[in-house]
Formats: C-alpha cells, structure tokens, sequence
C-alpha cells in the first residue's frame, strides 16, 4: 500500500508509538509545570522557564551528546539502572523516549503556561470558596476552561516528536523497531540514494506537518474570538 | 462571636498590619480608601493570600496559626467578588449548583428553587452566563455563594461595578442579607453610602492598618468620621414603613418621631429600613413653624454641639424615639439662637432619602 515496504510500517509504526507516549508522559508533565509557572511567585519562576526553553535553541546534537552520556552505561542514570539490574538506555525506545520528552517539553509547557495565565486566578478562587478541593477544581474549572491550550500542547507536541532527528540519532542511532523513526529511516533512504522511498515517505510528512498546524491556528483563532 | 485575625504582610508599595477581632454579627463593613488593604485583608481571612507567620480564627475554629493552614475550600466561606467571578463555562443553573452539591445535604439550608425566588433568577436557569446584565450576574454570585450554605459571607465591593440603576436593583437583596440568610457578613467597601446602607459594625482602615472598629451607629455620631469625607455629616435613622397616604408618601417611624417619605416599588407598609439624612438637610427652629415648604418638622432635644469645622457646626440632637438626628447649622445661628445642650426644639427636615 503507498509503496510502503516493511521497513517504512514498521517506522511508522514505531514514530507514532513514541509520538504518543511522549505527547501522554508531557502532558501529564507539563501541565502542573506550567501552572506553577502561571501563577507562582517564587523568583525561580524565569530559571524554569528558561531551561524549558533550552531544547529551543539548542542544537538537537547537544541535547542528543549529554543525553547520550547520562544515560550511557557509564552515565549517572545509565550507571546507576545497570548497577541494579536493569540496563541503560543508550540506543534503546525508553532512552529516545526520555529525549523527546525533554526535546519537546517547550511545545507543551508553553500553550499551557498561556493558557493559564489567561485564565487568571479568579475562577479557581471561585471553585475554591464553593468547596471544590484541588482535583475537583481542576477536573470541573481548570480543564473545560482551558482545554484549547491542551489540544494545541498535545498536537504540538505530537507533531514536533515526529520531526525529531538529531537528538534520537546522537542517542538512539538507527536501531529497526527500536530507535529508526521515520525521519532516521528517510536519512537512511536518502543516503543510500533510494530517492523514490525518501520522498514517499517526506511527502507523507509534510502533509501532516501542515494539517497540523492547520488545526494548531484554527483552534487558536477560534478561542481568540471566544475571547472578545 | 468574633474573628480573629493577625497579619503582617510587606509588598513593594504596600504594607499591611493588623491585630483585630471582628465583629461577627450581621454586617461589618471594612471601610476605607483604595489601596488601604481591606480587599488583602478579605483575602487574609478567606484565606486566599496566605501570609507567613499570620493568624485567623473563626470563633472556635482556627483556621491559621504556624504550620496549620484551613485550605479555603474546607473554611465553608460563602465569596462574592466584584465583578467577573461566574465560571463562563457553566449555565446560571450550573453556577448557582456548583456550590451546593459540594455541600453536603444535612448543611444544606437553602436550595434551588428558594434562593432563585429570593434573587429573582427563576427564569434566568438555563441562560449561558455571558448573557447576562451586570446586575444579574452579581444576584448569581450571592445567590451561589448562598446555595453552599456557608458559615460565612465575604463580599468584595460587591458592588463597586454597577452603575446607580442596577446597585438600586441588588440593594434590597443586601439589605437583610445577613438576616435571611442567618450568616455573618463582612464586607469590603470605599462607599460611605454603602456602609451607612448595610453595616451594623464599621472597621476604619488607613494606609494598612485598622483605625477603629465601631458600632454603624456610634461611627455615625462622630463629625469627623471618616464616614462624612465624601457627602458631608449624615445621620442614619433606622424605622418601620407605614402604609401609603393619598400624597403618595409613606411615614417612618413611630407617631412621636414621624417622618414622611416618598413611596416607590422597591418599598413596602412594614418593612424595617434606613433613611440617610445630611446634616446640611436639617435646621433648627425654637418654635414648631408654621407657613413653610418643609414638611418633616420633629420635636428633639440638643444632645451635643461640636466645634465649628470650616466655618459650620455640627448640632446633634436627640429624637423623641432615641434616634440622633444631626444638624449642620453656622456658628452664628448658635449665638443668635442660643443654641445649648438639653434645650428643646424642632428639627426640619428638608429631603430625605430612604436607602436600601
């Protein structure tokens, strides 16, 4: 089908795996992340921010290189997981699946962070006062009130892990079934000089990058006008 | 009964400290200027601004002290903010809901089908928040914070974001407030007019701090109150609505203290009320005259004369039902009339202005 070999499912199959478990993981991350930094005064507020931040204008090689040597065999959590039994996480999905929660922790703090600063303080005051304890409040106040910017953080973040390249092959090279997504499998392809299969599968990339963002900017237009 | 409160709190441009038990029946009001610290200090109590080292205590209960922090949501506070405090995503029937189905139904003491009656809200239930008039909305905020059957009421300048028309139209729903619903209220208002209104106990606070705390009535019999910056002296009497004469005017008050005042929809024969009267409003006669324009003539007894303050003295005088009625009259009138504590005379009234 597509004139997708096996090779090509089983990257897709592999890329969409780890899109959904770091959109999963990140969400549940990110959200009491960003609320902290929304409402909380503490001047470690701007150091947070900025770190979250970092994957932004690093080079994915530099994410990718440190990555690789924490979580080595020889690294301080790689080490350490050997060392009671278990194995590191070089070159293995749980190790690349650490490094895109890190690599897209910017895409899902931030619609969040704005999402809930907009809200501002007082509806959860509100819910407070009327005896909605804290997971009450954010299951009936917090979530339906701001559940735009968690669609624009979970698409964002789905979206951006597809496009990662440089930090999953510092880390996890170009293992099938285990580390090769579609972006590795397309540099193997374009290396290799299978031209017809690289582009099948960019052309397949970029139709959903834009759909994507298509929906990003219409849900983002839609709650500004909601706003007015 | 009363709540205790201390709290020292610092930020850049403000500082607020107080030590202070609050009255804790009917109606305080914190009264002061902007930027004074009632609002903070509301929130110290509610428990929205959790300063270190404060500490709150609700009659038995302690709500703050060191490390033991009541959450809000466990302090059975009912919260009306000034404005912008519906949750937009629910219905008028889903906001007025949110609080009492928290509530659990042995506390409950008022329910749905009452508190809209009570604040008019019947056939607004399934309307979406966004489409309401101001006025509307602030009667679902109390008639929420109502339905949580709370121990009590903390109104923020509940309505400092109306226009005259619609506060006139939540005003009665105020007044009495405290009574119908059987809570104490303490209320935050800069509105001299509003406290006169509402409060049975004032909290003066200046720059952070609490000036005073007194009885509405012993608040009301100082001249330099700062109660009187904005309109001048006032006297507040307090009195039962008769029924309506052929003139369109109702009495207040008993035989011997009557005044007239005039009848509209939002009065009713037997309702208890206040009447705000300047003290510029009010002369002094030595005999009951006759052939004059003002109708509100009263029999009183000087009580006290203040010294004159810009040019005016303040008279107070004593109404036959007890009430102080406060005349501003020149100094030159007290020496032509011989104007001394405990002399009988009349005092007219030229306007009155029933509130609330």
């Amino acid at each position: 089908m597509l004139g997708l070999g096996p090779e090509d499912w089983q990257a897709i199959e592999l890329t969409l795996r780890l899109c959904l478990y770091t959109t999963a993981i990140l969400l549940v991350i990110a959200t009491p992340v960003a609320w902290w930094l929304a409402n909380g005064r503490s001047t470690a507020r701007v150091v947070v921010q900025a770190v979250v931040a970092l994957p932004l204008v690093l080079p994915p090689t530099v994410l990718g290189f440190y990555l690789l040597i924490v979580l080595g065999p020889r690294g301080f959590i790689g080490g350490t997981l050997e060392s009671i039994g278990l194995t590191h996480l070089a070159f293995s999905f749980e190790g690349i699946l650490v490094a895109s929660i890190l690599y897209s922790m910017p895409f899902a703090v931030q619609p969040l962070h704005e999402a809930f600063s907009n809200l501002g303080r007082r509806p959860v005051e509100v819910a407070s006062a009327l005896g909605a304890g804290a997971f009450d409040r954010f299951v009936t106040v917090i979530l339906p009130l701001t559940k735009g910017g968690f669609v624009v953080a979970a698409t964002l973040t789905f979206a951006h892990t597809i496009g990662e390249f440089g930090v999953i092959l510092m880390l996890g090279g170009s293992i099938p079934g285990e580390t090769k997504v579609l972006s590795v499998l397309i540099y193997d392809h374009a290396e290799a000089m299978n031209y017809d299969a690289a582009h099948r599968l960019s052309f397949m990339l970029m139709v959903f990058a834009f759909l994507v963002l298509f929906i990003v900017y219409t849900i983002n237009r839609r709650f500004e006008i909601a706003k007015l | 009964m009363t709540i205790h409160v201390r709290a020292v709190l610092r930020r850049q441009d403000f500082e607020l400290n107080v030590e202070a038990a609050l009255p804790l029946s009917g109606v305080t009001a914190l009264f002061g200027r902007s930027g004074c610290g009632k609002t903070t200090l509301l929130r110290v109590i509610a428990g929205l601004e959790r300063v270190r080292g404060a500490e709150v205590r609700f009659g038995p209960l302690l709500w703050q002290q060191g490390r033991h922090f009541v959450p809000l949501h466990k302090r059975r506070i009912g919260l009306v903010f000034q404005e912008h405090s519906l949750l937009p995503h629910l219905s008028v029937r889903g906001n007025l809901l949110y609080g009492y189905t928290r509530t659990s139904p042995e506390r409950r003491r008022l329910h749905l089908d009452e508190a809209a009656d009570l604040l008019g809200l019947a056939a607004l239930l399934d309307r979406p928040v966004d489409r309401l008039s101001g006025g509307q909305r602030q009667r679902v905020a109390l008639g929420r914070a109502l339905l949580s059957s709370p121990d009590l009421l903390l109104l923020d300048e509940p309505l400092a974001a109306l226009d005259t028309q619609t506060k006139r139209e939540i005003m009665p729903f105020l007044s009495g407030l405290a009574a119908t619903a059987g809570v104490p209220i303490i209320m935050v208002s800069h509105d001299p007019g509003d406290v006169e209104r509402l409060a049975d106990h004032v909290v003066f606070m200046r720059e952070g701090r609490i000036d005073g705390i007194a009885p509405l009535r012993d608040a009301l019999a100082r001249p330099d109150s700062p109660l009187f910056v904005d309109d001048g002296v006032a006297s507040v009497l307090e009195g039962t609505l008769g029924e309506t004469n052929h003139l369109g005017l109702r009495p207040f008050g008993p035989d011997e203290a009557r005044l007239w005042v005039p009848a509209d929809h939002t009065n009713r024969a037997g309702q208890v009320r206040r009447l705000r009267i300047l003290a510029r409003d009010v002369s002094l006669a030595l005999t009951d005259p006759a052939g004059i324009s003002i109708n509100n003539h009263l029999p009183v007894v000087i009580e006290r004369i203040d010294r004159p303050r810009d040019g005016r003295v303040v008279v107070a005088c004593r109404m036959t039902d007890g009430q102080l009625l406060l005349a501003e009259v020149t100094p030159w009138s007290v020496q032509t009339l011989g104007l001394r504590s405990g002399q009988r005379l009349f005092g007219l009234v030229k306007s009155v202005a029933l509130m609330a």
